[in-house]
């Protein structure tokens, strides 16, 4: 019996990814967020089923039915996020809350597998960091006074990663979190905001050689003192974050090849000075010459990888616990042994879209700093997710940093919701953006009517956003054409 | 609204395509290596899934073409796994064992001998029984018969036999003696560790490195074709039995002096000092390409564990080196493996098939899971070169060193060598390489006698009791 339903659910599971996977892209042919709704729902249909395959699996494989009350428990968590979202942001976007369902079920599914004390504090966390994202596009709405903190933004965030570097305990050659009342942080999660957010309010307004200089100078102290403390994968996240955000902000490439030469010059440096980092490229070289010292994690990774094929193992037929840390760092290696590559690309796919619905919002925005905000966040993400496959897979060096609302970890996951929620709040207002912007042009239109010229001083006073509105309101009549 | 976001943005839409194609190259790399690597990765030690494979499933069975089982895994009385070989010591370096190690099919075929494709219903009742699935088995291109011939001929002797088909590059019997009972394997396992100057466990078809000896001279003749295509027939030399340049002296097996000889009859003679005369005429760069061409210095495109032959042609040799060289003394080694590959690609018509022994894997009810076809490596010479060096290997049969395939129900062509080796004058190993109906060939052999002496007195009988049982059996 078991084995039916175990090479049953070997096909479903990944054909329920894909088809949900294809969803996700297929938003992006609408520009409207009301004809995208026949999508979504179909999405939730397609989680909501791929959730109770897994932990049908589950149950049967371990021959343990109470794992269904947990899959209760799970899934009355999501489904009120869901519902909760729409109801108190009904502008929200739903494909960013479909994907973090997704993502989630995903991670409590694959946790449960590996280590169920683990994924009970996962659930844990996950559901108070969800209870937490639901309040925050409320304030970032509200708070408009967030573009003037940045050097409140740059303190916090040094101060904390200082704290780390001097105080910190040492985890496995990286001092990484410090604990506060037997809750340990990693504050270099939460720093990460605080980063995008410092940047995003000091380039807003400008761009020139002073402010990138000045912002630079910030941003190398929040470097060297992650690459004090050993945390190379987040030093490389705020690097590229940074690199990134300055070239949008200025507009200028040259930039970007500044920080290409700078990093690679630094990369060098790095490499020459710390022995852990030769060990990494060493690892990641030729990882076979070292299988049981420095290259055992990765290549235990790769094995696991290779021996899935398409449609994996199947749930507990394989061992992905074999590789170290495989909850945190490797957890992709461990989905792709016992869901397989299709189920595996589907998880980069739908991590893909996400980060496109940032780059979208952030397109979208009028407000430079939203639209930093947003870009910045969206660059994170991504680049995060980056790290860690490619780390896992042999693509780049490893860097030991987790898969966003997958790997086990409340820092990981409390940090990811937020940045989420923070987008949602800018795409929100984006929405309320365009709604202005529509009135106005009904009235403006009303008033070509009536008087035969164009409206003046209506809504907005600033000359730039009146213009900025006449040039939407021009594009919108083309679009109809 | 579109056009305009998009100047006004383009860089944020710059950066979105950026990271767009960087995952998609992630994801196609992501998907290669698992495809290429699962069996690679499977074997290696460090993999505990392997364990979990053997735990979970029988290992397979290793079978011949025709279905007689090579290997095989029982319980015995105490419901304890063993590893049956029925013919015991006959298959003992090409099928190899799974204890203490692997070696031979059970090394190269283990990912599927230890994966089991059977039936789901199959596997659901063995389920409810408790009981192990069935690996699958792995069918090869070997042949029962064919290698107790080859056995039985070489005897008491240590040397190596391979029986291969050179349209296909099925390997149809490989013979390595000294050989061992691949059951025995854990009881004599510390006697032959211990003993470093045993080469029981080498397989000297795929790993010994022999001097070529005289078989050499085919290649010797390519590259003298290739440099003269429309002259080499007019090649005439005096040999008086002995030729020196130097210190350095070349002389025919056993001094013969062959008088006035051509092209032809210098390679069914085997004329030393004539082919030393060939190869100080020969360009040395241009020699050294074609030894490339002919996967001399290089990992062999089998699947299976090979050794590398090792030549060293370059532009500073000296003309003593190049003497030695043309005739396949000196540093020169092979293994039997690549002489048979070479010896293949003549009888195709230029074309080497890579050799293969693992045919295909079938489940446990008899479902074919995989077959490996035939596959080309590609052209070692073209088919002109191919059909000359085919003539100069017929007339050794007709008029030189292997008359005694002469006058038989079928016709072959090959070439003979007596390898010197060592220090003592006169010990040679015995070569013959070549094949059969020399007109259509249909079977390869090459075959390698220890110290047995003359190539035409002692491996060419062995080749005339294999083509005798190629034939009389009809097509294995």
């Amino acid at each position: 019996m078991e084995i039916y339903i175990s090479e049953f659910s070997k096909y479903v599971i990944p054909l329920l990814i894909t088809l949900y996977t294809l969803e996700c892209f297929a938003v992006f042919r609408h520009d409207d967020e009301k004809k995208r709704n026949g999508i979504y729902t179909r999405q939730c249909i397609l989680l909501f089923a791929f959730h109770l395959s897994c932990f049908m699996v589950i149950c049967f494989e371990t021959g343990d039915m109470t794992y269904l009350f947990f899959y209760a428990f799970q899934q009355i968590a999501l489904y009120a996020f869901m519902v909760l979202y729409r109801m108190l942001y009904p502008a929200s976007n739903r494909l960013l809350v479909n994907n973090i369902c997704m993502l989630l079920s995903i991670s409590f599914t694959i946790l449960t597998r590996l280590d169920p004390a683990k994924a009970l504090k996962q659930f844990i966390i996950s559901a108070a960091s969800l209870a937490a994202a639901l309040a925050i596009p409320f304030f970032i709405h509200k708070f408009k006074f967030l573009k003037n903190l940045r050097w409140i933004y740059a303190l916090v965030g040094i101060g904390a990663l200082g704290i780390v570097m001097i105080l910190g305990q040492t985890t496995y050659g990286s001092k990484l979190s410090y604990s506060i009342a037997g809750v340990t942080f990693q504050p270099s999660e939460f720093v990460k905001i605080l980063f995008v957010l410092f940047v995003a309010s000091a380039l807003y307004q400008a761009a020139g050689f002073f402010e990138v200089f000045t912002t630079a100078v910030v941003a190398a102290a929040h470097v060297v003192a992650l690459v004090i403390s050993r945390d190379l994968g987040s030093a490389l996240i705020f690097f590229v974050v940074y690199v990134l955000m300055v070239f949008v902000a200025s507009r200028n490439f040259l930039y970007v090849l500044a920080g290409a030469a700078g990093g690679s010059a630094a990369a060098f440096v790095a490499y020459r000075v710390f022995t852990h980092v030769q060990v990494r490229v060493q690892a990641w070289k030729d990882p076979w010459s070292v299988i049981d010292a420095e290259g055992f994690q990765i290549t235990q990774s790769l094995f696991a990888i290779s021996s899935g094929g398409w449609f994996g193992l199947g749930l507990y037929k394989g061992t992905p616990r074999s590789i170290p840390f495989v909850e945190t760092d490797f957890v992709f290696s461990a989905i792709a042994e016992e869901l397989g590559i299709i189920f595996a690309v589907g998880l980069i796919l739908i991590c893909v879209s996400s980060f496109m619905m940032f780059m979208k919002i952030a397109s979208a925005l009028e407000d430079r700093f939203y639209q930093l905000t947003a870009f910045g966040l969206g660059v994170t993400y991504i680049f995060q997710v980056f790290l860690t496959i490619g780390g896992g897979t042999k693509f780049i060096p490893l860097t030991g940093v987790t898969l966003p609302l997958v790997s086990y970890g409340g820092s990981s996951i409390l940090t990811t919701l937020v940045m989420f929620a923070v987008t949602e709040g800018l795409f929100i207002i984006r929405q309320e953006e365009e709604e202005l912007l529509r009135k106005a042009e009904r009235k403006k239109r009303k008033r070509k009517v009536k008087t035969g010229r164009p409206a003046e001083g209506e809504n907005f006073s600033a000359v730039r956003q009146r213009k900025y509105m006449e040039d939407l309101v021009g594009d919108e009549v083309e679009d109809q054409e | 609204m579109k056009t305009r976001n998009k100047k006004r943005n383009k860089e944020i839409a710059g950066v979105m395509w950026f990271f767009i194609l960087l995952f998609f190259s992630l994801s196609g790399y992501i998907t290669y290596y698992a495809a290429t690597h699962r069996q690679e990765l499977i074997n290696n030690s460090y993999n505990g899934r392997q364990q979990m494979l053997i735990a979970q499933n029988t290992r397979g069975k290793i079978l011949s073409s025709e279905g007689e089982v090579l290997a095989q895994t029982v319980e015995d009385d105490q419901g304890k796994e063993i590893r049956q070989y029925p013919y015991r010591n006959l298959f003992s370096h090409v099928v190899g064992y799974a204890t203490n190690g692997r070696m031979g099919v059970e090394a190269q075929a283990n990912y599927y001998l230890i994966n089991s494709n059977a039936p789901l219903s199959q596997k659901a009742s063995l389920d409810l029984k408790e009981e192990k699935y069935p690996g699958d088995d792995v069918y090869t291109t070997l042949n029962v018969a064919l290698q107790q011939v080859a056995d039985r001929a070489l005897g008491v002797y240590q040397g190596a036999i391979l029986v291969t088909e050179p349209s296909t590059g099925r390997i149809l019997a490989m013979v390595s003696k000294p050989d061992f009972d691949p059951e025995q394997i854990p009881q004599i396992w510390e006697e032959l560790i211990e003993d470093k100057d045993s080469s029981i466990l080498l397989n000297r078809v795929t790993q010994g490195l022999y001097p070529p000896g005289s078989t050499f001279k085919i290649i010797t003749s390519l590259e003298y074709i290739r440099e003269n295509p429309d002259t080499y027939q007019n090649y005439s030399y005096n040999c008086s039995g002995a030729l020196t340049r130097g210190t350095d002296r070349i002389q025919c097996y056993h001094g013969t002096v062959h008088g006035s000889v051509g092209f032809e009859r210098s390679f069914a003679k085997s004329c030393n000092t004539s082919y030393a005369n060939i190869g100080l005429s020969l360009d040395k760069k241009a020699f050294s390409d074609t030894l490339d061409e002919l996967l001399f210095n290089q990992k062999l495109p089998v699947e299976f564990n090979s050794g590398i032959s090792r030549i060293d042609v370059n532009e500073e040799m000296t003309d003593q080196d190049m003497m030695q060289v043309s005739i396949g003394q000196g540093t020169t080694s092979i293994t039997p493996l690549l002489l048979n590959m070479i010896t293949c690609a003549i009888a195709n018509d230029g074309k080497l098939m890579k050799p293969y022994v693992v045919e295909e894997i079938k489940n446990s009810a008899g479902s074919s899971i995989k077959t490996f076809a035939p596959s080309a490596y590609g052209e070692l010479m073209k088919q002109q070169e191919a059909q000359i060096l085919k003539d100069l290997m017929k007339d050794v049969v007709e008029e030189g060193t292997a008359s005694r395939l002469k006058g038989l129900s079928y016709t072959a062509a090959g070439k003979t060598g007596s390898a010197e080796y060592g220090t003592i004058k006169g010990e040679s190993h015995a070569w013959f390489t070549g094949f059969a109906p020399a007109e259509e060939p249909q079977v390869c052999v090459t075959i390698i006698i220890e110290g047995a002496g003359a190539g035409g007195d002692y491996a060419v009988p062995i080749a005339k009791r294999i083509f005798d049982a190629y034939f009389e059996e009809g097509t294995p």
